[in-house]
């Protein structure tokens, strides 16, 4: 049974009259990416700042390794790194000197600190950089330099708000795998995104949230599992093949199964029920049609995103670029 | 531990990137100069650069103190670099402290600079050195924290600067330096004693002249007063309106 590093109950924060975090239950199991995945304005940045200690919650209870930290976060600081949307480092110093500061807020000594400024520049392919200041820094060096600097102190669980937003396609790229190598050496990971192949690709498990409410939390596998009504598995003929050749047979054999043609000679097979590829196989290969490739289609985050919240991915993006200007 | 490196740091990091930054370095000598230079030129004997001596020291500290304040805490506070600190494990109380260190010592060198200035003038005898440097610290303390109320209280680096012009300007008015305060209008009087500047300007007064009129017990219980009122009226703005 693993263990929750940070469980919240009920968490709430209220703007006058309006709930930004609406009763939020949820935990981070210890070693795990955790991700939050909802449009612009879910409350995913107020979360982060309750947990972290620069909000304060309205209600609710927030415990970290099974202490309540509720009214005095600050404790719990040492511990927590957090890499903010907004990069927070000082423009006028260095990559190392701004690491060096960073380390220092948690009591690191000189030598330590140094010593570590310089393998995360490392780690961070920013040693060259290192000794630039931060102001001419791309927007993906930032990024990857507020990471540095938010795991500068080790710490056991790493919060990320929108890791990737708004940076080059590399470095995001470059950022993923970074934090699962973080991942694996033992950081907890919570971190909110509006991509959904982001959470995809690096959340162990995802709670979507949206107006300020988690709608509902799980594995990427559970999640999808629960949305799968159909099983689909898609074949590709050899040559030309037309759907008069084998439709009426195929019905017969299999009538529990749906048929749909995709394009030229690529087909689908949709089946409430589990599909077993070989009778398929033979079937086709007694009507003399070659198969050249069939796989198991699964349904994406993003149909169980939509399925599940009902909002529309288009909507997300444009509404976090309407929120970006 | 952890307290002392961070502060340490913290107060380090604000000497290199604005206390010894050419800019401010320079404001810091010129703002005083300036004062100075107006004043001197003005006297016509050597008994009036004494006389105005104290209260160029007071001002020079107040506006050196109240502007750094408003580049170190407002400026950082908008580019949110603040946020890393409060986001520390280190406390609220020690964070204020390491930030507004560095502006005490700032004031307290602006403070000495006219004093540097005197001495092409006139020999600075008969001087009362220790209570000198007493009243420049509460003084350096005082206006700091006068400055850290101004900058937790708006969001704006101009509006720190224009708010505390709003303190500065009748401060220096009010508080008996230029136009001593028997020679103000009546109604204006009891708002000279709520003025801190004016114990401090008394003290400078009392140390350099031997002609304030308020003992020193009280001007400086005055000015300690001030001070932690100031700081924990900061304190709390900013764990209310900061840790929103
Ligand atoms: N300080 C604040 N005062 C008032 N409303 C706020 C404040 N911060 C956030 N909100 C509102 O709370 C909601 C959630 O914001 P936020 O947590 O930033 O969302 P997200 O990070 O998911 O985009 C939004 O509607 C936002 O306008
Ligand atoms: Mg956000």
């Amino acid at each position: 049974m693993q263990q929750n590093i940070i469980k919240v109950q009920n968490l709430a924060k209220k703007f006058g009259e309006f709930f930004a975090v609406d009763h939020l239950n949820f935990s981070v199991m210890k070693n795990e990416i955790f991700g939050f995945l909802g449009p612009n304005g879910a409350g995913k940045t107020t979360t982060i700042n309750m947990l972290t200690g620069l909000a304060r919650p309205t209600s609710g209870r927030i415990f970290i390794n099974g202490m309540d930290y509720t009214a005095n976060i600050k404790k719990a600081q040492e511990i927590i790194g957090v890499v903010p949307e907004e990069s927070n480092l000082y423009d006028e110093m260095d990559g190392f000197e701004n690491l060096c500061f960073c380390a220092s807020l948690y009591g690191i000594k000189k030598t330590e600190r140094e010593h570590r400024a310089r393998n995360r520049l490392q780690q961070f392919n920013l040693t060259e950089a290192g000794n630039k200041p931060y102001k001419s820094y791309s927007k993906g060096m930032k990024r990857k330099l507020t990471i540095a600097a938010g795991i500068i102190h080790q710490p056991n669980i790493l919060f990320l708000d929108e890791p990737t937003t708004g940076i080059d396609i590399a470095s995001a790229r470059q950022i993923r795998s970074l934090l699962k190598s973080l991942n694996e050496t033992g950081t907890t990971i919570f971190m909110t995104t509006h991509y959904i192949e982001e959470a995809e690709r690096l959340c162990h498990r995802i709670a979507f949230i949206v107006k300020g409410q988690i709608i509902k939390t799980g594995t990427i596998q559970g999640l999808m599992e629960d949305t799968q009504k159909e099983k689909i598995i898609q074949f590709s003929f050899d040559g030309v093949v037309q759907a008069n050749q084998f439709e009426k047979d195929f019905r017969r054999y299999f009538s529990r199964c749906f048929l749909t043609h995709i394009r030229d000679s690529v087909f689908q097979v949709r089946s409430a029920m589990s599909l077993d590829l070989m009778p398929f196989l033979s079937f086709f290969d007694s009507h003399n049609i070659k198969v050249m490739e069939a796989k198991i289609i699964k349904p994406s985050l993003e149909e169980v995103f939509v399925n599940i919240t009902g909002i529309e991915r288009d909507v997300m993006k444009k509404e976090k670029e309407g929120g970006k200007k | 531990m952890i307290t002392s490196i961070a502060f340490w740091n913290i107060l380090r990091k604000d000497m290199r990137n604005y206390y010894l930054k050419p800019p401010n370095i320079s404001w810091g000598i010129i703002f005083p100069f300036a004062w100075m230079m107006m004043f001197f030129l003005k006297s016509q004997t050597p008994v009036d650069v004494r006389a105005v001596l104290p209260g160029v020291m007071a001002m020079s500290v107040l506006f050196g103190t109240t502007s750094m304040l408003a580049v170190t805490i407002t400026f950082e506070r908008r580019s949110r670099s603040f946020d890393r600190l409060l986001l520390s494990p280190i406390s609220l109380t020690w964070l204020m402290l390491a930030k507004t260190l560095g502006a005490i010592l700032f004031g307290i060198v602006n403070a000495f600079i006219p004093v540097l200035m005197a001495l092409f003038f006139i020999k600075l005898l008969n001087i009362d050195w220790a209570i000198v440097f007493l009243s420049v610290i509460f003084i350096a303390i005082t206006s700091t924290f006068l400055g850290l109320f101004i900058a937790v209280s708006v969001s704006e680096v101009f509006e720190a600067q224009t708010f505390s012009n709003f303190f500065r300007f009748p401060m220096v008015f009010l508080c008996g330096l230029f136009v001593p305060i028997s020679q103000l209008p009546v109604f204006l009087r009891p708002l000279s004693y709520v003025v801190p500047l004016t114990y401090g300007a008394d003290l400078l007064k009392t140390a350099i002249n031997q002609n304030g009129h308020i003992a020193l017990e009280i001007s400086l219980s005055v000015l300690l007063l001030y001070s932690i009122i100031l700081f924990l009226v900061s304190k709390r703005n900013i764990q209310h309106k900061w840790i929103y």
